[in-house]
């Protein structure tokens, strides 16, 4: 019983903890291009992990104000959606999904390669850049905290809170951009794309303006992790944690404004309730070792993301608040 | 990598018990293999092992195997130093003919003297290029083999799967299951695979994506089914087969010298096995019923069912090509470099480089495509490092995204 508890414990700080708003944001941005605009940003991760080494390297390499650093992540950010904005937004849908996956998968090799260690140290990346940052908080922060039973130093409390109040801004901007023409524009175009160039729009801006908003949280987000994990690796940002944003989204249910937030809430604690819960059986030995090692667990739960991802999409589009009708995407 | 032919001895406790002859006393030890991947092992050179302080220890000479082995009186440190007029004609030091090393108490030391055959750089940039091509028209054509199913799968049901990285890799690991564990020879094993690749794909329709057409889930719900399905098969590959990469078990086979370039005998034989395969899926499509039936469908899948033709058949029938030839192309990845539980997803965003440049949905595009993709990938080496070669191959898609979407082969109306 006490394990149990301890095992809700720990699920529920990752619930709420920085990973938490780390998805949560690479979500919201999600939704933005996904859910809205139905665009099929595959890379998202890659806009993380500019955003994350931006602040990195401008601290740890080139000895600059954190908040610089975070001016530099965020530019990164914008160039990185033209870039991949320019050549794919004209084409079908599964045209920058597969450009967007490639870019974010090629960047984090270039990242971790050897000829790029001057700048990101390769693979085993950059630390002790969030000093700064960590300093603003004002309480003390190499003490432990315990809050419904759950136990946090300073720091993460600090990255924490900052964090959701980032989430709850964008939550904010999303809501209000949506209400707005613009965001009626951008619907439309999900929805029947030649409809909206038919009334004069231009479909081609609407998009890469979405692309870019997206880009934009998505890097947020990576600044919240690197900050929240102190350090900057580039295997940190594997491709697969873009598809873990997208189950919380479908979770929560896109096209909704707390939708993704929900989604991550809810998908993070189950992962790490799955994730505790499954350690906990190996070490008393209810699950046999042979059958599943204390060290797969780490595995189970990209397992998880993707049933959850399928049984999602073909039973319950929709997720948790969605509507059906706004998420019956077809490709044209 | 083929060109680098700087090899040298990196002697195991393991492979230094097996050798007679060797003592396998308890005290300390240098010990090492002398060859490289041109010459083979080299016998007969002298090694001479002195301490820090230059008192010799003891001076002994290679085996037939390439290895020699001196035991000492203690840990400390210690200076290896080869003989250089021994080595054979072609076969020079890559750095000095000696080596310090620090030997801990009970401990094998294995020392490295890195040793070159002069071919690599030998002969100038022209010789390399040449080389490189080689070895890119063998990964391209790996490639090629892996993407056909992909472009047709694509092409017949409309579905960009991204999940079909995962039937390179369970091909590749059935075959290394088969083969290691159960010491069947390659060629066997590999036929195991491919049955095994074939299955898996026959489940893929049958099990997930008949059910879902019928169902009338959406191209785009489709496609996120297939990221999930990818990351499922993938870290539930990783649990069971582990982090680790590991080769299949084949006689390692010297490089050949052709003049210009050289070639193992198991490149070489990738390269037959997927000229053979790629001409017979081409014969296939062109000449038989069913190939015919696939090029149909894949052109206009309704005019084809109004003609009498069995479109779900014939889509079972693809993917269960699909899936052998990705079978196929992951066994050959394999063996050129090893086999790793995300081997086939590396390759999966090569393979929509090459399928993109051939043109989306077109089955020769898919194979010239995907043929430039592996050799600039290769040749690209020559101006960018080794470990960012696959960033190239991706950089190259986005620049045909610019220029000319629609693929060589493509037609402009698929591009929507």
């Amino acid at each position: 019983m006490g394990d149990l508890l301890d095992a809700l414990a720990v699920a529920l700080k990752a619930g709420l903890g920085f990973q938490a708003i780390f998805f949560a944001l690479l979500a919201i941005g999600i939704n933005v291009q996904f859910g809205y605009a139905g665009l099929l940003n595959f890379g998202q991760i890659a806009f993380a992990l500019v955003g994350g080494f931006g602040i990195a390297i401008s601290v740890s390499k080139w000895g600059l104000n954190f908040w610089v650093g975070v001016v530099i992540g965020l530019a990164a950010a914008v160039v990185l959606a033209l870039l991949l904005g320019l050549p794919t937004l004209r084409l079908r849908a599964d045209y920058l999904a597969i450009a967007t996956i490639a870019t974010a998968e090629g960047l984090r090799l270039l990242f971790r390669s050897v000829s790029a260690t001057p700048v990101t140290n390769g693979t085993r990346g950059l630390s002790a850049f969030n000093g700064d940052f960590i300093a603003l908080a004002p309480w003390a922060t190499n003490e432990r905290y315990r809050i419904l039973g759950t136990s946090w130093s300073g720091g993460e409390l600090w990255v924490a809170l900052v964090g959701w109040a980032l989430v709850i801004l964008s939550c904010l901007l999303v809501w209000a951009l949506m209400r707005s023409p613009w965001g009626r524009v951008l619907k439309s175009i999900r929805e029947d794309e030649d409809a909206v160039r038919s009334l004069g729009k231009n479909v081609y801006v609407y998009k890469m303006q979405a692309l870019v908003l997206g880009g934009i949280l998505g890097a947020l987000g990576g600044m919240v992790y690197a900050v929240g994990t102190g350090s900057a690796v580039p295997d940190q940002y594997q491709n697969a944690n873009t598809f873990l944003a997208y189950a919380a989204l479908i979770l929560g249910g896109a096209a909704r404004v707390l939708g993704p937030v929900v989604g991550s809430i809810v998908l993070l604690f189950i992962l790490q309730f799955a994730d505790t819960g499954l350690r906990l059986l190996i070490d008393n030995g209810v699950i046999p070792e042979g059958l599943l090692s204390s060290t797969d667990v780490a595995q189970i739960r990209f397992v998880l993301v993707g049933i959850g991802l399928m049984l999602l999409l073909v039973f319950r589009p929709q997720g948790i608040f969605g509507d059906r009708r706004e998420v019956m995407l077809d490709a044209r | 990598m083929l060109l680098r032919l700087l090899l040298v001895l990196v002697a195991t406790t393991g492979l230094a018990v097996l050798v007679p002859g060797v003592a396998s006393a308890e005290g300390e030890q240098v010990l090492g293999t002398l060859q490289t991947s041109r010459s083979g092992p080299i016998e007969g050179v002298e090694v001479t092992v002195t301490t820090a302080a230059g008192e010799e220890v003891d001076s002994v000479e290679s085996d037939e195997d390439g290895r020699w082995s001196v035991d000492l009186p203690g840990p400390g440190d210690y200076v290896v130093t080869i003989d250089e007029d021994g080595l054979p004609e072609g076969v020079k030091l890559a750095g000095t003919d000696n080596r310090t090393v620090t030997v801990a108490e009970g401990r094998r030391e294995p020392v490295i003297i890195g040793l070159e055959d002069g071919s690599r750089g030998g002969g100038g940039g022209t010789v390399r290029a040449v080389q490189l091509l080689v070895d890119g028209i063998r990964f391209g054509l790996l490639i090629a083999m892996a993407a056909v199913g992909l472009s047709l799968i694509f092409g017949t049901t409309g579905l960009t799967n991204f999940a079909h990285g995962e039937l390179v890799t369970i091909g590749a690991i059935v075959a290394w299951y088969v083969n290691v564990q159960g010491g069947v020879p390659l060629i066997p094993a590999t036929l195991i695979a491919m049955v095994a690749g074939a299955a898996v794909g026959a489940l893929n329709e049958l099990g997930l994506w008949r059910p879902l057409r019928r169902r009338g889930t959406g191209l785009i719900a489709a496609l996120v089914v297939s990221i999930g399905l990818s990351l499922l098969l993938r870290y539930l590959i990783q649990i069971v087969y582990g982090g680790r990469s590991s080769p299949y078990q084949v006689a390692t086979g010297r490089a050949v010298d052709y003049g210009l370039f050289t070639l193992t005998n198991r490149a070489l034989i990738s390269i037959v096995v997927s000229v053979v395969v790629l001409v017979l899926v081409a014969v296939m499509l062109q000449r038989t019923k069913i190939g015919k039936a696939m090029r149909a469908v894949a052109d206009n899948r309704d005019l084809a069912a109004s003609s009498g033709i069995d479109v779900n058949r014939v889509i079972l029938v693809v993917w269960m090509m699909g899936g052998a030839l990705a079978a196929l192309g992951g066994v050959l990845l394999g063996l050129s470099d090893q086999v790793q539980w995300d081997m086939g997803f590396r390759l999966l965003l090569l393979m929509f480089a090459g399928v993109t440049l051939g043109g989306l949905g077109t089955a020769y595009g898919a194979l010239v495509g995907s043929l430039i993709v592996g050799i600039f990938v290769q040749m690209s080496t020559l101006v960018i490092p080794n470990d960012v070669k696959y960033v190239g191959g991706l950089l190259l898609l986005i620049v045909i995204l610019v220029i000319r979407p629609q693929g060589i082969l493509g037609s402009r109306v698929r591009i929507g």
